[in-house]
């Protein structure tokens, strides 16, 4: 069926055979035979734009709209120039206005299922001892995650994403909503372990954070290099396993930097406490920088 | 990658535009997708019908813009043009590029009535 005037088949138009569809793209006049007979006095309560002929009658405006503008087609163009993602995007611009009122710096921690993540957050929990942070743990499914953290004695809120393979913008203003975020704090979002979709769902963080364990291949980044290079700092974890899974750390930071030439590394244990310090200090510098930001 | 969320974006706008600019329908709608934005068109073209079923774009017709996929090479310093996301610099070879634009993923105009 022709889209813009409802008739199927075909017109002939001197010696072409065009469907209805082509016809009106085309700007032809052609035929409507609506299958049945019109009275002189009936009315088809179409708009005047375009003639078109049918037995002899011109009639104007034979399009679904019913309404056109002299010299266009009835339909109209529309520029929308908008991201497919604005709606995230503007929760997401949101969240961060309401952490930087607060002072509080929000990483995204992102990774593939099993690299160790919610072990290394429990780490770095304990680590910064009593300074003030929220967490928000996002999974398909369970509250195992959460009840971890919250074990630590940190305030944890669980998002069961259910068939989602990532968080959204908006999952996290309403679990933000639902914590206690206190300002120069630190939110931690753990996201869905997916190295995939959660790249490109901005969430209002201040930085992503890539985990990737060493059991995992080091040539993880290439395979996966969207994430990557979303990702401001990458934490390669489980190196106390390298030696047994003669894994080549160099070669993982090299294919890291191919994928994001500025990203930084730090090679980490949570189990042995190797390179935490160091993670530590990384996190506690970018918070004394966010909230330098705000006073200044 | 997740190009069901993607279609149901693209129905938040058209829905959200359909009230603005008072139409009924759309009959054809362009996206801009750069080459390194991720999105697999196939996937996205099947999600598309799916979720516009009961929106103003039922049945409209997709079109999908390349983007070119642009870098800075950070061996020679020039922006360069990319077919895949891991090729090397066409200027000097080197391997360690950072994209630079190629990742939009937009919804460039439609034709309602």
């Amino acid at each position: 069926m022709c889209t813009v005037c409802g008739c199927s088949g075909t017109v002939k138009i001197g010696d072409l055979e065009l469907t209805h569809e082509e016809a009106h793209r085309l700007g032809l006049p052609h035929g409507h035979d609506h299958g049945h007979d019109h009275g002189p006095d009936h009315d088809h309560g179409h708009d005047r734009s375009r003639p078109h002929l049918s037995g002899g009658t011109i009639h104007f405006g034979l399009g679904v709209a019913g309404t056109s503008v002299p010299g266009m087609s009835q339909s109209r163009l529309i520029e929308i120039e908008t991201g497919i993602l604005s709606k995230n995007d503007a929760i997401a611009g949101a969240n961060r206005r309401v952490l930087r009122a607060l002072g509080a710096y929000a990483v995204n921690l992102v990774s593939s299922p099993g690299s160790g993540k919610t072990t290394l957050l429990c780490e770095t929990i304990r680590r910064l001892d009593a300074h003030p942070l929220a967490v928000i743990e996002g999974d398909q499914q369970t509250s195992n995650d959460a009840d971890r953290i919250r074990a630590t004695g940190a305030e944890a809120v669980q998002v069961n994403t259910g068939k989602g393979c990532h968080l959204d913008a908006d999952m996290v203003a309403k679990a933000m909503d639902a914590l206690p975020l206190s300002p120069g704090g630190f939110l931690f979002i753990e996201n869905v372990g997916n190295l995939v979709c959660p790249a490109a769902f901005d969430l209002g963080e201040d930085a992503k954070v890539a985990i990737l364990s060493v059991t995992e291949g080091e040539d993880k980044p290439l395979k996966y290099p969207d994430m990557f290079t979303a990702a401001r700092i990458a934490l390669v974890n489980k190196v106390d396993l390298a030696p047994h899974c003669d894994t080549d750390l160099d070669l993982i930071e090299t294919n890291l930097r191919r994928v994001n030439p500025t990203i930084e590394v730090i090679r980490v244990s949570a189990r042995t406490g190797e390179g935490m310090e160091d993670w530590l200090r990384w996190l506690k510098g970018r918070l004394a920088e966010k909230t330098l930001r705000k006073a200044g | 990658m997740h190009e069901m969320s993607l279609a149901e974006g693209i129905r938040q706008v058209i829905e959200d535009q359909a009230r603005r600019h008072e139409f009924a329908r759309v009959q054809r709608l362009r996206l801009e997708i750069g080459r390194f934005a991720g999105v697999e068109k196939e996937a996205l073209a099947f999600a598309f019908d799916v979720v516009m079923r009961g929106s103003p774009a039922e049945g409209a017709t997709l079109e999908m813009i390349d983007l070119p996929g642009r870098a800075l090479c950070y061996d020679c310093g020039e922006v360069v043009e990319l077919a895949e996301r891991l090729d090397p610099c066409p200027i000097c070879g080197g391997g360690k590029l950072m994209p630079q634009g190629g990742d939009e993923m937009r919804i460039k105009d439609m034709e309602v009535v």
